[in-house]
């Protein structure tokens, strides 16, 4: 028989929250940074001069396929030998999620512009807009509307690839958890009550998601024309 | 009377395909032409080669007698914001309305204003509610357009266009998408225009409108003004085959005797 025996775990459960603390604020910065930068790849790839988008492109596709591991590695490791610069886990971290999340959302924007009914950009092209103006005013409020649900996703797929930070040393909740588990002899317990709360992160999250979800679909004014 | 655009020589093609073939038309201060042809004939490219939603590739358009861009080694050049500026002088009203549905009809009216003319909220809320009461829908203030119907969807389009104070408008089959009981308020919303002086710029099937309200009438073949005068003399007296087998084509049209 197994013997579970949770008090070793939670009588240092405050190392694991340092640990969830710092993989929320890795995921939010992300966020903070990946969310804009994906817009402007965005317009960048939807851009008609080529040289821009073609960059655009280039750039979303590479961090698209290659492994996040890999980048985060490249940005620790490698980044350093080739400029001048000192990498810290924390900002190795902050710098591969943003640009790898930042690559997802800008196929989720390009996705969501691209199903804005043309006459739109006519509609406010008409009236004098220009292509910011055009952009920020009449195209995006309806686009992100549309992109919410594939927004959530990414960003809860964002939130579990943040473990791999813990290869490169940063405490966040799956460093903090290995570390435990080596103290306390007790990986069991350790591994099962961090599954537990990535879980209710994530569930949490999701249904937070749903929820946005069903008010959009009542407030639903037609989106056509 | 004075000029207000001036059109010369215009060209456009897209590809291979040449669309416009040398058009000249001038539309004075104040008056309808309404623009005939049959479908793909150009209609549209036409109209919209005067507010530059399409650019043309060759010839010239000036607003109240200013030359539209400038000319470099031979080719017109124009600068986005040149032509953004010239749109907001040029309404134009399209088949499919094209409002915003996240903003409420008197948003909707507002945009230009605040965001392009930069005026303040509280003028531009002003004149909102003057071009809707101008349509005729100044109750329907708060609503978002997808609970209008088609004509009422189309009046808010042509009041968004009206609140820039444009010195012409364009038209472009703003009743094709409507239900016919719908037609007829939308047309009458034209017709005021015209009789309150707006210059307009017209392209309609709509041959009772072209008879009864244009001042000139243009028929648009194969790239080229194949006919123009007064609707009387135009609709009722084709001077060319193409021309009657246009009109022998609206057979519910009947000119009055
Ligand atoms: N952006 C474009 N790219 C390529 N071809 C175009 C484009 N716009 C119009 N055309 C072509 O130009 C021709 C004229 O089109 P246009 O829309 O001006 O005709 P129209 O007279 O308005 O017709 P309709 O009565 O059907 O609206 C058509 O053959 C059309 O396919
Ligand atoms: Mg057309």
């Amino acid at each position: 028989m197994v013997e579970w025996n949770f008090l070793a775990v939670f009588s240092d459960f405050d190392l694991l929250m340092i640990g969830l603390s710092n993989t929320l604020k890795v995921t939010a910065l992300a966020l903070l940074f990946g969310v804009p930068l994906g817009l402007v790849f965005a317009v960048m790839r939807l851009s008609t001069t080529r040289p821009l988008s073609m960059a655009a492109a280039f750039i979303i596709e590479f961090f698209r396929t290659t492994p996040p591991l890999v980048q985060l590695f490249w940005f620790f490791f490698a980044l350093p030998i080739l400029i001048d610069v000192r990498m810290t886990p924390f900002i190795a971290a902050i710098v591969t999620f943003s640009i790898q999340s930042s690559a997802f959302f800008a196929e989720i924007f390009r996705g969501g512009i691209q199903s804005i009914d043309k006459g739109q950009w006519e509609g406010a092209k008409a009236i004098g807009m220009n292509y910011r103006q055009s952009l920020q005013r009449v195209i995006l409020p309806q686009a992100v509307k549309r992109m919410i649900p594939a927004f959530m996703e990414r960003s809860i797929e964002l939130l579990k690839t943040t473990t791999l930070v813990s290869t490169v040393a940063y405490a966040d909740l799956m460093f903090q958890a290995n570390d435990l588990a080596q103290k306390t002899f007790r990986p069991l317990e350790v591994y099962t009550v961090v599954a537990v709360m990535y879980f209710l992160l994530i569930f949490v999250f999701s249904q937070l998601s749903i929820a946005v979800e069903r008010r959009l679909a009542q407030s639903g004014e037609s989106t056509v024309r | 009377m004075s000029e207000i655009v001036q059109i010369s020589d215009l060209h456009k093609s897209f590809g291979d395909l040449n669309v416009l073939k040398g058009i000249d038309l001038t539309v004075q201060s104040g008056e309808t032409v309404v623009l005939l042809g049959s479908s793909g004939s150009g209609k549209s490219t036409l109209l919209r080669c005067v507010n530059f939603m399409e650019e043309p590739t060759q010839g010239s358009v000036s607003l109240h007698g200013e030359l539209i861009g400038t000319e470099a080694g031979g080719k017109m050049q124009y600068r986005e914001s040149e032509l953004c500026a010239l749109r907001t002088r040029i309404g134009m009203v399209f088949q499919h309305f094209n409002l915003f549905p996240h903003m409420t009809v008197e948003q909707n009216v507002m945009e230009g204003q605040v965001t392009v003319l930069k005026r303040s909220k509280s003028e531009a809320q002003s004149k909102a509610m003057t071009q809707l009461e101008r349509v005729g829908l100044a109750d329907k203030a708060s609503e978002y357009p997808a609970r209008l119907s088609g004509g009422q969807k189309q009046r808010v389009a042509i009041a968004r266009a009206l609140a820039m104070d444009p010195d012409v408008m364009l038209f472009d089959e703003v009743t094709s998408a409507l239900d016919p009981e719908l037609v007829g308020e939308v047309l009458k919303t034209m017709r005021q225009l015209a009789d309150e002086g707006m210059t307009m710029l017209v392209v309609t099937h709509e041959l009772g409108f072209a008879y009864h309200v244009a001042n000139r009438v243009l028929f648009l073949h194969d790239g080229k003004i194949l006919e123009e005068g007064k609707p009387q003399q135009v609709l009722k007296n084709p001077q060319t085959q193409r021309m009657r087998e246009f009109l022998d084509g609206h057979s519910l049209f009947k000119l009055p005797d």
